[in-house]
């Protein structure tokens, strides 16, 4: 199977006109004017970079407490799992699940899977079409699940602005609000980051030995 | 159409000059990440503050996670975990403080929760009514940082940084004294009651009062200090007086202070000085005796109305007390004796020195002092003081008759020789009369007595026999003697009849009184002739010669 990467095309992102690369397959298209390039440049080290930072501040942002209650019958610093577990006590175990997939299990699941791309990208084990297809579904997935993990920013930042009643009660943002904030972010930064069609690559390869066998 | 696109028909793409090798700046992103995740890690943990562990006994109004720690109302802390103690006498709370409070939790920093509190004086903690129950800390003087602490179970009464200053009383008793109970001076409230509690010993009570900047300034050494509880009536020769100091202290009961003024510098007060707090204001301003002495007296008589903490006076002057009344059996001679043990401060003999001498100290140190005084005839004696009620009180006075002893100082207590009481010794002397009267030979005497009387009847008779014949001469003379007065009875009648003819012819309207008064009256006329005749001569001499002119 050939591609566009093959053949010397690219194409632009901007206008989608499809022309020749140049040697080092990296110009400007001639019609809009915007890069193009083969693959991006630097997707993989771009990636990672993005990746690791969020798996960095992933620690602060569970660890530390996200917010901070206080009112007339005591305060609390509440971490995201503390919450997630007093929703659960409170028998609101629903609204426990939704904050316990959104804030916990997503973030981390989309880092799962952007290793997983990033490796299978790099290190191709199974370089099988079938497989590809289905890395390509989990990088489909990832980028449509993004949006939905900043639900707890949005929680503490709608608490943080209504609940100001200074002398019953008050709610601020903890430093985990930060961290979490920064994680959702470089999550979508770095799957933004990511060249889909990387994973195709070793697809053409697989074809090219099977030919030479 | 060939799959194959036409290569030539598709336009190229501009090639971009080469910028060379850039940075990647992409990996700045997880330094950044690095250096703000450990930023707020470290920060976090920092502002995580200090936890430490208090002990109550009980968690009453206490609540994990609620309940706040406040110096002076601002929140410090809040206790995070409340927990059984190990041996289950109370309550371990955990506690976390806010960063910067880990200086201030000292060795000696307090810590007692505030719960809603009526005493006596106070109304304290009603706040916590509607915000719960918190726990209040004062901030301790120590440099040494400490972890664990014991809760008080009561509020202190003055922060460690009151201005002011703590003093020690030890008591009897603890009276109607409660923890706040005001201190007054000079009537003003000064201070109050910090906290009082049983002497190891268990023989006194300690007080510790916390007396208020700038009136710690006015206790010094020879402050004094008393019970101002309630209502101290004396009745006595000046009348009826009662005295009290205010009615919060009648009710709640209440310390008095004073400090005699005096030349001397006083002693500057140290940490340990100890203070005694005093019944009334009275026993508080006696001063002190330093000498006692103690003394044990037997007294073979019933010493019912005699009770510990009878007076010992001496002509009207206290100058101890009895402090035990018990019984001595000697089982040799199965005699049991009274001792009688008594107190006596030597200093009261000694207030002054005849001549203004110099007071000495040592004078009456080691009872040589009161060993001259029995050597002199001290003695001790049970006398009543109130007829009605028949107590009876030990006096000591002089009774320079009494026989001489020794007071044996070896002894201890050293026994003082008594003098049986003056009723006793009325008992005594009626008994000795009876005993000589018992020895009197009265069986000869009424013998002699019978004899006397018989020479006495042998006298009588021997007078009537030799007086009969005198007596019959007497008789003679007296009938004599009754003629002679008739004859002198007849003399007088006519004497009588004489001075009544007498009266007559001299009767205020007899013949010779009229005739008398006639003869005066011209008597009385010749005079005046003459009178005028001598007049005339007198201024007329020549008429004796010229006779009577014109």
């Amino acid at each position: 199977m050939t591609s566009a990467a093959s053949l010397g095309l690219v194409s632009c992102h901007t206008c989608s006109l499809v022309s020749r690369a140049p040697d080092d397959g990296e110009g400007l298209c001639p019609r809009c004017g915007s890069p193009v390039h083969s693959r991006k440049p630097g997707s993989i080290g771009k990636t990672w970079a993005y990746l690791i930072a969020a798996m960095i501040l992933y620690v602060p942002a569970n660890a530390l407490p996200m917010m901070l209650t206080s009112s007339l019958f005591g305060s609390s610093d509440d971490t995201i799992i503390s919450g997630v577990l007093f929703l659960w006590d409170d028998g609101s175990w629903y609204l426990a699940l939704i904050v316990f997939v959104a804030s916990i299990l997503v973030p981390l699941a989309k880092m799962v899977a952007l290793l997983v791309l990033l490796l299978s990208v790099q290190f191709p084990v199974d370089r099988a079409p079938e497989r590809r297809t289905r890395l390509a579904r989990l990088y489909r997935a990832i980028e449509s699940v993004g949006r939905w993990s900043m639900l707890d920013i949005y929680v503490v930042a709608l608490l943080c602005t209504v609940v100001q009643l200074t002398a019953l009660a008050s709610v601020h943002a903890g430093p985990a609000a930060l961290a979490f904030g920064a994680v959702v972010v470089l999550t979508m930064l770095a799957t933004e980051s990511f060249d889909a069609r990387l994973i195709w690559d070793p697809v053409h390869q697989f074809h090219e030995r099977r030919a030479t066998t | 159409m060939s799959d194959a696109p036409q290569p030539d028909r598709i336009p190229a793409a501009l090639a971009t000059p080469k910028s060379g090798r850039t940075f990647p700046f992409v990996w700045l992103v997880p330094a950044i990440a690095l250096v703000v995740g450990a930023w707020l890690a470290i920060s976090h943990y920092l502002e995580r503050g200090t936890t430490i562990v208090i002990s109550f006994h009980t968690a009453e109004g206490l609540q994990a996670g609620k309940t706040k720690i406040k110096y002076k109302d601002i929140d410090i802390g809040q206790i995070t975990e409340i927990s059984l103690a190990p041996d289950l006498s109370g309550v371990v709370a955990t506690a976390e403080l806010i960063k910067g409070a880990e200086n201030r939790v000292v060795e000696d920093t307090r810590f007692w929760v505030v719960r809603p509190r009526i005493s006596g004086s106070t109304v304290s903690g009603l706040q916590t009514l509607l915000s719960g129950t918190y726990v209040a800390m004062d901030v301790g003087k120590s440099t040494t940082r400490a972890r664990v602490f014991t809760g008080l179970e009561q509020p202190p009464a003055f922060t460690t940084d009151a201005p002011g200053r703590q003093i020690t009383l030890r008591a009897d008793d603890a009276g109607s004294l409660d923890i706040g109970s005001p201190v007054y001076f000079r009537r003003l409230q000064v201070g109050q009651v910090a906290a009082y509690g049983l002497d190891k010993d268990g023989k006194s009570v300690k007080i510790t009062v916390f007396i208020n900047a700038p009136y710690h300034r006015f206790v010094t050494s020879n402050s004094r200090f008393w019970h101002a509880s309630g209502i101290d009536m004396a009745v006595d020769s000046e009348g009826v007086r009662i005295k009290t100091e205010s009615l919060v202290s009648i009710a709640i009961g209440g310390i008095a202070f004073a400090t005699p003024f005096d030349e001397s510098e006083p002693a500057p007060i140290t940490a340990d000085t100890v203070f005694r707090l005093q019944r009334s204001q009275a026993d508080a301003f006696k001063s002190p005796d330093r000498i006692a002495d103690n003394y044990v007296l037997v007294f073979n008589q019933s010493v019912r109305g005699l009770q510990p903490g009878a007076a010992v006076d001496f002509r009207g002057i206290v100058v101890g007390e009895v402090t035990a009344i018990r019984t001595q059996y000697d089982p040799d001679t199965q005699k049991i004796a009274i001792p009688v043990e008594i107190r006596v401060y030597p200093e009261r003999f000694t207030a002054r020195m005849a001549g203004g001498a110099q007071k000495s100290e040592r004078l009456v140190r080691n009872g040589k002092f009161m060993a001259g005084l029995v050597e002199h005839g001290l003695r001790a004696q049970l006398r009543t003081g109130a007829l009605l009620t028949g107590q009876l009180y030990v006096a000591l006075d002089f009774f320079p008759d009494a026989p001489k002893v020794k007071l044996d100082l070896a002894q201890s207590p050293p026994e003082l020789p008594t003098r049986p009481s003056a009723l006793e010794d009325l008992q005594q002397t009626l008994v000795a009369l009876a005993n000589k009267l018992e020895r009197m030979p009265l069986d000869t005497m009424a013998q002699d007595l019978s004899h006397t009387l018989k020479t006495v009847d042998t006298l009588v008779k021997r007078l009537d026999s030799e007086m009969g014949p005198t007596l019959s001469e007497g008789r003679q003379t007296l009938v004599e003697l009754r003629k002679t007065l008739a004859d002198v009875s007849k003399t007088m009648n006519q004497a009588n009849g004489a001075l009544s003819a007498a009266q007559q012819s001299l009767g205020p309207d007899s013949a010779l009184l009229t005739e008398l008064q006639d003869t005066a009256r011209e008597f009385s006329r010749t005079a005046q002739s003459l009178r005028a005749l001598a007049d005339y001569l007198e201024r007329n001499p020549q008429s004796l010669i010229r006779g009577k002119g014109e």
